[in-house]
């Protein structure tokens, strides 16, 4: 079993970068001052720390900062689903798919099944209404691939 | 959202959905924007972490921005008997971000477990892909591997306010 690779990562991160992005993963705490906390344990300030956190969302290296909420815990649901997309129709299609506020992720991969999308819903009932809006705009059949179990893995990735 | 019984809970999701403020004290910022204590907003933030309605807080890296450019969803049909085995050992490993059992849709879909393997090109997924399936052996009737050509759409859920 191989490690995870030695990413390319562009010049413009330097190695504190880095180690801030490795460290500011996961267990941030639940402090008064947390910046400060992770920043003394990295040997920075927490100025310089903030400094970095903002400069790498703007340039977005980092998407997000926060709380990862688990949608389904919380009675939203997210389904992946896939279409079969005549390769003359494809664009006119991602504009009926993407069209949907419910489609939150859209790819285009190679395979018959062609478009696959991620469905997130408040509720599980606005999954089935989606799949319907979607399968009367595109006039195709969609196919659900609703999760029945997920393994746990560690999605933190190494910088 | 209809499943959050708790109205503090649902604003404080609302508050945090963007992120975290980025200022010396987050937790006190929250607690003024949502007319509570500060020790409130943590001991919230603390039982969905420890309910498991927040996976966890922190950073969430752009996958290309860290040179991991290519992203193959491999899929792989297996016997349904170990399924729970075979996912536990293919998320184990440490190029898996996202590991599942889904249901097949035969005939045009044999594939029961689903898992996206990263890397920095596409020589290296397939790579990776290989080791699975040495890892999974005889257990595994057939695989392939769907690579992303383009991202057409990516914005996530956004929680809407209830009206």
């Amino acid at each position: 079993m191989s490690g995870r690779p030695a990413p390319a990562v562009p010049d413009a991160l330097d190695a504190l970068d880095r180690r801030l992005i490795n460290a500011l993963q996961g267990g941030f705490p639940l402090s008064d001052e947390p910046y400060r906390e992770v920043a003394e344990s990295l040997g920075t300030t927490e100025a310089e720390l903030l400094a970095r956190l903002q400069r790498m969302l703007d340039t977005r290296v980092l998407t997000r900062f926060g709380p990862m909420f688990q949608i389904e815990r919380l009675g939203g649901r997210f389904v992946l689903a896939a279409l079969a997309v005549p390769e003359e129709r494809f664009a006119e299609v991602t504009g009926q798919v993407n069209a949907l506020p419910e489609v939150a992720h859209n790819y285009r991969r190679e395979h018959r099944l062609n478009m696959w999308f991620v469905l997130a819903t408040e509720t599980p009932g606005g999954i089935d209404d989606a799949i319907r809006r979607i399968e009367a705009a595109t006039g195709l059949p969609v196919f659900a691939f609703p999760k029945r179990r997920e393994f746990f893995v560690d999605m933190r990735l190494k910088a | 959202m209809n499943g959050i019984a708790d109205e503090l809970d649902r604003r404080l999701i609302l508050a945090t959905q963007a992120g975290l403020p980025r200022v010396p004290r987050p937790y006190d910022e929250l607690a003024a924007q949502l007319g509570v204590s500060a020790a409130e907003v943590k001991q919230r933030l603390a039982a969905m972490l420890e309910a498991g309605r927040i996976r966890r807080i922190g950073a969430v890296p752009n996958h290309y921005a860290l040179g991991y450019t290519a992203n193959g969803m491999s899929v792989w049909d297996v016997d349904d008997a170990r399924i729970v085995e075979l996912g536990e050992t293919v998320g184990r490993l440490d190029f898996v971000t996202h590991c599942y059992e889904r249901p097949r849709r035969l005939p045009d879909w044999p594939y029961n477990l689903f898992a996206m393997v990263h890397g920095r090109d596409r020589a290296s997924v397939l790579a990776r892909i290989d080791e699975i399936a040495t890892l999974l052996g005889p257990a595994c009737r057939q695989h392939d591997v769907l690579f992303s050509t383009a991202i057409l759409k990516k914005t996530g859920l956004r929680i809407g306010n209830r009206d």
